[in-house]
């Protein structure tokens, strides 16, 4: 028995930490990281209230219509969170591989589920403060009308919808560099947020775009998200196609995690 | 305590054939070796040997292109592997808008068994920067903290990559202490350097990497002597005469024009003895100069030697 600094039982040499506690330190972490540099969160949590203040509100016609008004500030709401995900997690991803941080904590103990669902949750905690500015201008100018119930389940059923935009962020960062991640982001944001029916209401889509539409997951957030706040039953498409888009992601992310050997630093 | 452990014996890490390319290039090729439960190793050789990438399979970071690689008995892959294995990241790696003392809980919560924040910033010297951010850090004071990183979890195996690089002599000799110490206590070491001095301050087993090839694996001692090559010029009316003595392992012409005619420039495995052939053979010869081998000439020198026995 030599002096050392190992404890006497030695007990845990083969286990690990368990996951949750571990979730929870990364994800501290990477919120205070965001606080300390907030400026990299404001301009995704401006743009959706932006938008919707210039294209909706002067457009009476939709503004003042309590359903198209409400259809409207929804679209954007989905539209917000679906922004926030992808930029601020697919960027914080894809510049993290290229800094030698990522690196060192891949040789720690720490599996990957566990990295992956800290940065997703830190992201979406700023995705749905981009909530915020959209529903006060929905609010206060529009005729957009929600219950308390309705707004309440909206927001879960946002938040749970949501899920498949941070795991495709999170996919996106690891497949490319922070430079080409940009411009995929870009293009798939726009596309989602057309095809999906967040910008013109999916019931004024040709019949052949409508039914593509039904294959993009904002469409399934949107959908799914309205059903909530007016309190209608979904549609199983909406739901079962929600649940693959959900599950696809997922693996995507954990598979391109695991390939993922950063940047080459030698 | 390790009587009843059925691995006492298998070795904490090991690669056979392991072979990592990167497109065309080869960072790594075919190195067998087995890292030892006690042993303190120099890997040593110069920028871009291999060593780091060498390091990186060992931790799981990347997977080896041909070959195996095992760390505790299993795949290094695996998160559960990594337990008991610490590793510094580079300098400049640190996170610049955490805390130092938030770095060091965020490390130590992958551990089962970490070493208090306070214990851990006393003997690495550093417990007046734990409320500082690491971006407001001098190189230095990021590279002991970074070092310090590869302890908190109380690890048997350490990988240390090149743990002083860029710190002066005082700070260089307060972490080769903590870096005995440790190993003392039981730790199992490797070190990473391209300053053979450090290597020679800490090592017991060296090997030597270039090209991706380990060149060497043996005793300090025994690498020692084998590198501990001379540059020997001197001007001769007959350098063919000259250059085909023994103990020189490469030789080349230097300078331009007629002034420097016949100066010749020879590394040397043993400077004594080849002075005494030179003076024996009665060859011509004036401005003698000896001085010791530089690292990389250390280095070409084995490479030539390497090649030339197999």
């Amino acid at each position: 028995m030599s002096t050392t600094a190992t404890r006497p039982s030695d007990a845990p040499r083969a286990s690990t930490v368990s996951p949750l506690p571990l979730f929870v330190m990364h994800l501290r972490m990477l919120v205070i990281e965001t606080l300390r540099v907030p400026i990299a969160v404001i301009g995704t949590m401006a743009f959706p209230a932006l938008s919707l203040l210039f294209f909706v509100v002067p457009n009476r016609a939709v503004a003042d219509d309590p359903v198209l008004a409400t259809q409207a500030v929804l679209g954007l709401a989905v539209f917000a969170v679906m922004v926030s995900a992808l930029f601020n997690l697919g960027l914080t991803v894809a510049e993290n591989r290229e800094k030698p941080w990522d690196p060192y904590l891949r040789s720690l103990p720490l599996p990957a589920a566990v990295r992956i669902s800290a940065q997703v949750s830190s992201t979406a905690v700023f995705s749905f403060l981009a909530l915020v500015p959209v529903l006060v201008v929905g609010a206060l100018a529009t005729a957009a009308q929600v219950s308390a119930i309705g707004l309440l389940s909206g927001l879960v059923v946002l938040a749970v919808t949501s899920i498949p935009f941070l795991l495709l962020g999170a996919a996106i960062g690891y497949a490319f560099s922070s430079k080409a991640a940009i411009a995929v982001i870009q293009v798939g944001m726009f596309g989602f947020a057309f095809g999906g029916g967040l910008f013109f209401p999916p019931q004024f889509f040709p019949e052949w775009l409508e039914m593509l539409s039904r294959f993009f997951p904002s469409r399934h957030a949107r959908e799914l998200t309205l059903a909530a706040v007016e309190g209608t039953n979904p549609e199983l498409w909406m739901l079962a196609g929600a649940i693959i888009w959900t599950l696809g992601t997922a693996a995507l992310a954990l598979w391109l995690y695991r390939r993922d050997e950063g940047r080459r630093y030698r | 305590m390790t009587a009843y452990d059925p691995h006492a014996d298998a070795p904490l890490a090991r690669l056979v054939g392991a072979t990592r390319r990167f497109g065309e290039l080869t960072a790594l090729d075919d190195v067998t070796l087995d890292v030892r439960a006690g042993e303190l190793i120099g890997l040593l050789g110069p920028n871009g040997a291999g060593k780091s990438t060498l390091l990186s399979l060992v931790q799981g970071r990347r997977r080896p292109t041909a070959g195996t690689v095992e760390l505790f008995g299993g795949s290094p892959g695996d998160a559960v592997r990594r337990v008991r294995l610490g590793s510094t990241p580079q300098e400049t790696a640190l996170p610049d808008t955490l805390r130092v003392g938030e770095v060091v809980d965020l490390v130590a919560a992958h551990y089962p068994d970490r070493v208090p924040t306070g214990d851990l910033a006393d003997e690495f010297g550093f417990a007046e920067l734990l409320r500082r951010q690491c971006g407001a850090l001098s190189g230095g004071q990021k590279r002991r903290i970074a070092v310090a990183l590869a302890f908190v979890g109380r690890p048997r195996l350490v990988l240390l990559d090149e743990p002083t690089t860029g710190l002066d002599v005082d700070a260089r000799h307060v972490l080769w202490a903590a870096i005995r110490r440790h190993h003392a206590a039981g730790a199992t070491v490797v070190v990473t350097s391209h300053y053979l001095e450090e290597i020679e301050a800490l090592a017991e087993r060296v090997i030597v990497i270039d090209h991706g090839r380990v060149l060497a694996d043996d005793t300090l001692t025994a690498v020692r002597d084998r590198v501990m090559s001379a540059v020997v010029e001197l001007t001769s009316p007959e350098p063919a005469r000259v250059v085909s003595l023994p103990h020189i392992v490469r030789d080349e012409r230097v300078g331009e024009g007629a002034a420097a005619a016949g100066r010749v420039r020879l590394t040397v495995d043993d400077a004594d003895a080849f002075v005494r052939e030179l003076v024996m053979s009665g060859a011509p010869f004036e401005r003698l100069t000896v001085r010791g081998a530089s690292l990389e000439e250390a280095f070409l020198a084995l490479t030539v030697s390497e090649r030339s026995a197999s």
